[in-house]
């Protein structure tokens, strides 16, 4: 295959002076060039399937006021997104008596375990996560925070985003300064 | 005892035809995948564990990190009744060597005011240098975009639009400009739409991922 025939042709003899050229194999190793293949083989294969983009749906909720749902205390959890990345939670509503202990901060790493937590401990039908974005997170936030949702398997109808009320951007301020987050 | 005589072979084995194979995958491979277009705005998007793969010919808004709005219209078949339906009901008066500029544009992103001037400038104006469209609740112009878009699509399945509408942006967007896309759509009662993310896989040990594959 990868040679080529250098026998000098048919048995013409030459004379006794003269030397036999040396045959030099033509034979050449194609190992290098199999690797080279192989190698800029699998890097396309994988870089094209790597950019592949996903789309994930979205539904947002019609706004009107007189189907607005009604959530039971014992089973909403609200999930504030602040900036810099940062998680804010509480359960239930906000008392003013008790208001520094319930409101409690994480991040994206611990969130996942609270969400699954409740999701265990309370009965599917009263489960409610509230999703409040601060104007300071991102669109990375919010999209991660629905993927969540989708990684923990609550059900569609079972969270929802709200818009953030003042007291709820405060309390955030005041952690954020707290903890020097900027 | 004679001794066995073992005859060596020799150790070389013909690579040609491996080399073939391997080229010829290649070669295929390098082929059969599409070449994506150069991206005129560079936007890093989040990632998500949805599988579904985004549409190529879609209504996309783009997000930019400094905060912009662009609009392509990749649907050929309604982007010139979309791009006339919105000068007739803005009343922006272009004229038709105007309107058929706009139509070859790839995106749109600039605001109503600027938009004839910039249409009968020399040179195309940079992406970087475009405004965006503005989003702002006192000033939706997206939501104007959509109307035209809704009435370029009036009497098809709405779902055929819902499944070309999709939202990219770029992860430092902040909130507030997505909140805004999100009231243009709600503006023109569009509540489904899709968001282009990037592939991620399931969290090994997660519910979604101890969920058997068919109820996913």
């Amino acid at each position: 295959m990868a040679e080529m025939d250098t026998s000098s042709g048919g048995g013409h003899k030459k004379g006794p002076g003269v030397k036999k050229a040396k045959k030099l194999s033509t034979r050449v190793d194609l190992t290098p060039m199999v690797d080279l293949g192989f190698l800029l083989l699998t890097f396309f294969v994988f870089t094209t399937t790597m950019s592949q983009s996903t789309a994930m749906a979205m539904n947002e909720p019609k706004d009107d006021p007189n189907q607005q749902m009604k959530v039971k205390n014992s089973g909403a959890m609200t999930i504030l997104l602040g900036k810099g990345n940062q998680v804010y939670y509480y359960y239930g509503q906000l008392m003013p008596e008790t208001i520094s202990e319930d409101f409690k901060s994480t991040t994206f790493k611990g969130i996942r375990e609270l969400i699954l937590a409740k999701k265990k401990a309370t009965p599917i039908d009263d489960l409610m996560y509230i999703i409040k974005s601060d104007d300071k997170s991102t669109f990375k936030n919010a999209i991660d925070i629905l993927d969540e949702m989708t990684i923990s398997d609550v059900p569609p109808g079972h969270y929802a985003e709200v818009p953030m009320v003042d007291v709820e951007k405060m309390l955030i301020q005041k952690t954020e300064e707290a903890n020097g987050i900027k | 005892m004679p001794k066995v005589k073992i005859p060596r072979k020799s150790t070389n084995i013909d690579m040609t035809a491996m080399c073939d194979v391997a080229f010829l995958l290649l070669s295929f491979f390098i082929l059969a995948t599409k070449q994506k277009p150069p991206e005129v705005l560079s936007v890093k998007t989040p990632t998500s564990v949805e599988s579904k793969i985004a549409p190529d010919k879609a209504i996309l808004i783009t997000l930019t990190k400094d905060g912009k709005v662009f609009l392509m219209l990749g649907d050929d078949t309604k982007k010139n009744a979309i791009i006339d339906d919105f000068n007739t009901t803005r009343n922006l008066q272009l004229t038709s060597a105007e309107l058929a500029k706009l139509k070859k544009s790839e995106y749109i992103g600039l605001p109503i005011n600027k938009l004839k001037s910039a249409l009968n400038m020399q040179q195309e104006i940079p992406a970087n240098l475009m405004d965006g469209i503005p989003t702002d609740s006192t000033n939706n112009e997206l939501a104007f975009w959509f109307r035209s878009i809704t009435n370029a699509y009036k009497g098809e399945d709405q779902r055929i639009l819902q499944d070309k509408i999709l939202v990219k942006g770029d992860g430092e967007a902040l909130y507030p400009i997505f909140k805004n896309v999100k009231e243009a759509l709600k503006a023109n009662e569009i509540y489904k739409f899709r968001i282009v993310t990037e592939g991620e896989a399931v969290p090994v040990g997660s519910e979604l991922y101890n969920k058997p594959k068919s109820e996913k």
